[in-house]
């Protein structure tokens, strides 16, 4: 296996690629009691157009999160049974563009990986347990729409997109999971659960080369290529929608501010836009700006006040929101402010101290075994190694911030979501 | 690997000092105890938010977060918690461990300076706190309260639990009541604080890299000024054995999914109690995992929900489950819940269910050690009931629980309260 260091933080990490395609990273982390193994495929809730075995097939809204929950069941019963017997905690998680298997365990680490392995590349669907499964994912879809940080985002990717798929929720409708069968679960299976479209990490007190062996011997000996996928069209710089407005039983109104960006290229630039939007975010609306303390002031943003930026195929924006009696003065007050940094840029000293904190919380982020392991596919899968980033984060510039904010946070790329007080709601 | 020691600084001030070299972070808490008490709640809660907000040397939230800054980004959140039937206030800090500065400049002083700064010497106005920002947090703080019913799930647990505790202090609100908040003055704040500093049992707690001598030293110095007149004791917790005749509380609000949430009083086994390891077995195998019983029946077998599970209040001898499921059908999860409950104390479970709940509740108190922000919460609620035992100890007396020993637990475990909050349409 390949290791490779990272002195600056503290890490080392161990690369191999098997030759079903599958690369496999192991972060050893002497010390700590428990070891961490996620296994992932680079396939989310917006690949719901692609072509296999020639033909271009579309399924319905939801389908990787319900393969997600379906794929626990073995011939033999349920792997999350079986990994829980053994004291390991496993779960699993879809998100926009990834779904993920994980466990964490204290004991029986081997084990508890060759369990991983093989029930996520062994597909046991039945039409039976599809149709069980329609009435568990029906409530979890039920308990999101009465949570309002789920739709007002949603909310927001409605109006900042026209058609890109990432604005369809991850879990589906309870009508589109109807059309669920047990053959849309196979195919899908075959198309994304294929070790070259896959990626393992783990991070724990393990032996990197005990890992990769373990994954040639439970996986699949060889993979299919890359399955083509279909976004739609290239969506326009401008947001389709500049408002969204819904009603909820909630206390005060709920909202989210989302700002259109252009999407980076696969690579290194993928990493300099997250590292560059972070901090374009803080440098506008941060803790420590003028601007956050005027809102904080004037009781327009409370502590539950969040921001941050996400890239996907085809899509990438920067967001910001939380509660607020007034969010369209947080609007107004926010494109202001860029309008403001557009004529008279960032301030220099506030600039050097938001780099030296975000590179501090970068850092602390590598306690979590979860954040490395996750943050390390999300890496793998858009093309740059994670650990570098105290690289390429020394070369940015204020004017590289800057010029994120010049562009992206304007009034024509801007989309206001709110969730509000339903009357009767307290 | 690394070790937990106990130390009186000063009167009323103990530290709970984790040494360990495996984090990139260190954590430091300051807590001030108080006798959970509906007169005081409200003013209790509003002081850790109102210190935050300046201090002498930093009158402004742009000044804290500028200081925060050069600590690399470190963050010091104030803190509302309930432990038992104390209210717990004040500060958490994280900070980047010192091994992984760029310049190799030491933050934990600095860090510990500040925090101190924040407890002891707030920035005033004609001898009390700032009107304004005496008005401004008190509007969050009744913000903070009505958003409670925002998080439905969250909600229920917490409806149920101030039902059964109506007229004990647990079924005070750790936010205390909007009517009391409303009350409160710059001046009434201020001689509340002057109160806790004086009178309350502080709680220091620190994990990272720094030597037991050094942390001492840096939060000796931290805290020097700090009034001690006496005090310090807690009254101990009310615990009660046998619910009064089970009561029934509902809630109609506009929600798609019904929640159904159901207290038990667990027969006075709590955390100090020889049977507590078997209750922590017997939850687990209820409710409490993967395996249970309400999963696997409630969620599974029966597909009436998306969540069913059951928690522990370990101080106070409660257990609450909480389940979320369509309106027509909360009768049929109630009856199953109920059944599942008495197939736990018929002893109708098999061992792999007894071992898979074993393992499951050993691995999460011997991974506790692996986390910095758990580890925080747990030798706070420890050291508010008087005990010394680590995550390790439990576990180890978990090992030794019989299925017969679980089986008595279950049986001492009685209803006492069911809540529903079911929809305007229901």
């Amino acid at each position: 296996m390949e290791e490779k260091q990272y002195t600056r933080v503290g890490e080392k990490l161990f690369h191999t690629v098997l030759d079903n395609g599958l690369h496999v990273y192991v972060d050893p982390k002497p010390g700590f009691q428990k070891s961490y193994a996620f296994f992932a495929t680079n396939y989310g809730g917006m690949d719901m157009r692609f072509r296999l075995d020639g033909r271009w097939l579309d399924t319905p809204a939801g389908v990787a999160h319900f393969l997600e929950h379906k794929t626990f069941d073995t011939e033999d019963g349920n792997a999350l049974q079986d990994l829980a017997a053994n004291g390991a905690s496993p779960n699993a998680f879809t998100s926009t563009a990834l779904t993920g298997y994980y466990f964490e365990s204290t004991e029986k680490f081997e084990e508890n990986l060759k369990i991983l392995l093989s029930f996520v590349s062994i597909p046991y669907y039945t039409q039976e347990s599809v149709d069980k499964e329609q009435g568990i994912i029906g409530q979890e879809i039920r308990m999101g729409d009465d949570e309002p940080d789920t739709q007002v985002f949603y909310g927001m990717l409605e109006g900042l997109y026209a058609h890109s798929p990432i604005q369809v929720n991850i879990a589906g409708t309870v009508e589109s999971i109807a059309q669920i069968t047990a053959d849309t679960l196979n195919l899908c299976h075959r198309a994304f659960y294929d070790p070259g479209n896959m990626v393992l990490c783990v991070a724990g007190d393990v032996d990197p080369v005990r890992v990769a062996a373990i994954a040639e011997e439970v996986l699949p000996k060889a993979g299919h290529p890359p399955v083509e996928r279909d976004y739609g069209e290239a969506e326009g710089t401008q947001a389709a929608k500049p408002r969204w407005e819904k009603e909820m039983a909630v206390s005060t109104p709920i909202f989210q501010l989302g700002f259109k960006d252009t999407p980076p290229k696969k690579g290194e630039d993928w990493l300099r836009w997250e590292l560059i939007g972070n901090l374009a975010c803080e440098a506008l609306l941060g803790t420590s700006t003028p601007l956050y303390a005027k809102l904080y002031n004037e009781g327009l943003v409370n502590e539950g006040f969040a921001y941050g930026c996400e890239a996907y195929p085809g899509a990438a924006f920067l967001c910001a929101g939380g509660e607020s009696r007034d969010p369209e003065a947080v609007r107004a007050a926010v494109l202001a402010e860029a309008e403001r940094i557009r004529n008279q840029g960032v301030d220099d000293a506030l600039f050097q101290r938001l780099k030296k904190a975000a590179y501090g919380n970068l850092v602390r982020g590598l306690n979590s075994f979860e954040n490395i392991c996750v943050n390390q596919a999300m890496s793998h899968f858009a093309g740059f190694a994670y650990l570098s980033f105290p690289e390429v984060f020394d070369r940015i510039t204020k004017a590289d911030v800057e010029e994120c904010l010049c562009r992206a946070v304007t009034e024509k790329r801007t989309t206001l979501a709110v969730i509000r007080p339903k009357g009767g709601a307290q | 690997m690394s070790a937990v020691t106990r130390t009186q600084l000063l009167p009323g001030v103990f530290l709970t000092s984790v040494h360990t070299k495996k984090f990139k972070s260190s954590v430091l808490s300051m807590t001030l105890l108080a006798p959970l008490a509906e007169g005081d709640a409200a003013a209790n809660a509003l002081i850790p938010y109102l210190l935050r907000r300046g201090s002498e040397r930093h009158p402004d939230l742009q000044a804290l977060s500028a200081a925060l800054d050069q600590l690399y980004g470190g963050s010091i959140e104030p803190m509302v918690r309930k432990k038992g039937e104390a209210q717990c206030v004040g500060f958490t800090g994280s900070f980047l461990d010192d091994a992984y500065t760029l310049d190799g400049s030491g933050v934990l002083d600095e860090a510990a300076g500040l925090m101190g700064e924040l407890l002891l010497r707030p920035y005033t106005r004609d001898g009390a706190f700032s009107p304004d920002y005496t008005r401004q947090e008190k509007a969050n703080l009744i913000d903070r309260i009505r958003a409670e019913v925002n998080e439905k799930r969250s909600y229920a647990a917490n409806r149920v639990v101030e039902a059964m505790c109506a007229s004990e202090p647990y079924g005070v609100n750790r936010l205390g009541r909007e009517a009391d908040v409303e009350a409160l003055t710059p001046q009434s704040l201020w001689e509340r604080y002057q109160q806790l500093l004086a009178h309350a049992r502080l709680e220091l707690y620190y994990c990272g890299s720094a030597e037991l001598n050094r942390v001492c030293f840096i939060l000796q110095k931290a805290l020097a000024g700090l009034p001690r007149e006496g005090g310090y004791t807690l009254p101990a917790c009310t615990v009660i054995p046998a619910a009064q005749t089970p009561r029934r509380v509902e809630e109609t609000m506009d929600v798609a999914q019904g929640k159904l949430t159901m207290g038990f009083r667990t027969g006075g086994i709590t955390a100090a109690s020889p049977e507590y390891p078997a209750l922590m077995l017997c939850n687990a195998l209820f409710g409490g995992t993967t395996t249970s019983k309400l999963f696997l029946n409630v969620r599974e077998k029966l597909s009436l929900c998306y969540y069913a599970s059951s928690m522990l209040h370990k101080y106070k001898g409660l257990m609450v489950v909480s389940s979320g499921v369509e309106f027509a059908n909360v009768g049929k999860a109630e009856a199953e819940i109920r059944a599942q409950l008495e197939a736990c104390r018929k002893g109708q479970f098999e061992t792999w269910e007894v071992e898979g709940a074993r393992r499951y509740t050993v691995s999460s108190l011997l991974t506790l050690p692996d986390s910095q922000g758990r580890q925080e919460d747990y030798w706070l609620g420890q050291a508010v009931a008087g005990l010394t035992e680590g995550p390790e100890e439990v576990a180890r007396a978990l090992e030794q629980v019989t299925a017969e020993q679980a089986v008595a637990a279950a049986k001492s475990l009685n209803l006492d309260t069911v809540y529903f909050l079911k929809g305007t349409e229901a």
